[in-house]
């Protein structure tokens, strides 16, 4: 089986763009990903779009319809917060599998302001504030506070989280928001659902990004090796049943699997991991993910933000780009902009926010149903 | 409409001549609980063989979070709990009888499942409905 790189990568600077289409979006950043590639549409084999706001509106077409229709195969995806990642996993697969040589995926979303989840649906009454809360925020306060009780995790110790992203966030132009949140400002924001505050929940923000993935045999052809990124490992999961599953949506189960299985792929363990950018959705999710994703032992992750370890300048920075906290997330465009952020890394080229001497980077998404995507990214030697 | 209040979710049993309740199902192969009927089991595959039953109305609390932000309309601050009750089964419902303050919350605090109206809720036809609360036992 061939190997496959990354040739081309970019995101638009995360943001509010209700002036555009969704199809536009998603144009931008295919065409700042051809562009760092050096290669147009027309080298493109196929296409695998990511975007959830639209899921049944051929989106993957309507970006052809604005930068070129060659007739190449699209294939739309859909699979919650996973939505990028899993579309740069397909379009991955396709390269592995010896289907085509070059490919494009592209994630996009453009989104509403205010509270995701809890909406309820469906005939009588809605269960929102009447059997707990079914929301975004609540539903990520709850997997932490699982956490506080098995651990002792304290609410300063997530809220460190978010002063930490924000910070990384002021040295990448490409983030939402470049503005330090000192922890009391963290700490005395709107409390949401305890014990995330307002700033402490990911900024819903529009936004795209874009890869261009090429064969093993095509990059050294095209001489892209240069700048190349090799995808080491790529994994899907779905959530293996656990006994509150019905009540209580659990990232932490496929994460772990995921990782496991990541780690296998690639023939590498945590500790060669040199940057990681996963799903800080909420403050509350950071934490857990460190001890899924193996960066600490099980009960470490307290002490793993405590001593700042995790930040930039510590033994393994994560979420230098600000993270979904301060960068945004715009569902569609996350998996493939965590890709972007990792790969600059890995070719030296992310500047004051740079990861010295990075060589290896992990990139993990969450979609909550449960999707986890999770890449390993290497620079080509 | 209804001249008896309906249930909030399909899980929640209101029998004619009883007590209302909690209905659970139960694999009979590998003994995972569910909340309600279902056909098969996902915990180990097994097809049919669930055996509904009647969930217990003890139980305590597993996890928690206080509401502070949530849709117009509905008061705040509230406790959305996690609760496992006794024999199986976990449920998620509002905790009552205790400050929203997470000071004067314990976990693995002993609680009861409660059937109240569904906070005068009621649908576009104007049935009113009963739901569950959480009060500590």
């Amino acid at each position: 089986m061939t190997d496959a790189y990354v040739v081309g990568v970019d995101m638009i600077k995360f943001g509010r763009f209700p002036e555009k289409t969704v199809p536009q979006l998603g144009s931008q950043a295919a065409l700042l990903a051809l562009d760092d590639s050096g290669l147009t549409i027309h080298d493109m084999q196929a296409l695998y779009c990511g975007n959830l706001g639209q899921a049944s509106g051929m989106v993957g077409q309507r970006i052809l319809q604005e930068i070129g229709q060659t007739g190449i195969p699209v294939v739309n995806v859909s699979n919650a917060c996973a939505t990028g990642a899993t579309a740069f996993r397909e379009a991955w697969t396709a390269v592995k599998a010896d289907l085509y040589d070059l490919v494009l995926a592209v994630g996009v979303e453009q989104m509403g302001r205010g509270l995701l989840g809890g909406g309820g649906g469906g005939r009588g009454i809605s269960k929102e504030g009447l059997l707990g809360s079914g929301t975004m925020p609540s539903v990520f306060a709850e997997a932490g506070m699982e956490h506080s009780r098995m651990h002792g995790t304290t609410f300063e110790q997530f809220a460190k989280v978010s002063v930490k992203n924000h910070h990384h966030s002021t040295m990448n132009p490409k983030a939402m928001y470049q503005i330090e949140t000192p922890l009391e400002t963290v700490m005395n924001a709107e409390m949401i659902s305890y014990p995330n505050t307002k700033l402490m929940c990911s900024v819903n923000v529009d936004g795209s990004a874009a890869a261009v993935i090429a064969s093993e045999k095509k990059a050294r052809e095209l001489g892209l090796m240069d700048r190349a990124v090799k995808v080491r490992a790529s994994v899907l999961t779905s959530d293996p049943w656990q006994e509150r599953d019905l009540v209580m949506p659990d990232v932490n189960s496929c994460t772990r699997k995921a990782a496991a299985a990541a780690y296998e792929m690639a023939g590498l363990g945590p500790d060669d991991v040199d940057l990681v950018e996963l799903h800080d959705c909420f403050a509350t999710a950071e934490i857990l993910h460190y001890e899924n994703l193996g960066l600490c032992k099980d009960g470490g992750a307290g002490q793993l933000i405590d001593d700042g370890e995790v930040a930039l300048g510590g033994r393994v920075p994560v979420n230098v780009s600000g993270g979904l906290l301060s960068k945004g997330h715009p569902l569609g465009a996350t998996g493939i902009a965590n890709i972007y952020e990792v790969s600059t890394h890995l070719r030296g080229e992310a500047g004051k926010r740079q990861v010295e001497g990075a060589r290896i980077g992990m990139t993990h998404v969450i979609g909550l149903g449960s999707a986890c995507g999770i890449h390993i990214l290497e620079k080509a030697a | 409409m209804s001249d008896k209040p309906l249930p909030a979710v399909p899980y929640l049993k209101i029998p004619s001549d009883g007590e209302p309740y909690l209905q659970g199902s139960r694999c009979g192969e590998c003994g995972a609980v569910f909340l309600g009927e279902r056909d098969n089991c996902s915990k180990c595959g097994a097809r049919g063989g669930l055996a509904t039953e009647k969930l217990a109305e003890r139980g305590e609390l597993y996890s928690y979070c206080v509401v502070h932000r949530s849709f117009p309309g509905i008061d705040v601050p509230y406790i959305s709990a996690i609760v496992d009750l006794e024999g199986g089964g976990t449920v998620k419902g509002n905790l009552v009888g205790v400050a929203p303050d997470p000071a004067k919350i314990d976990f693995g605090m002993p609680v009861r499942v409660v059937f109240r109206d569904a906070l005068g809720r009621k649908d576009q036809d104007g049935n009113s409905y009963l739901a569950y609360f959480f009060e500590p036992a």
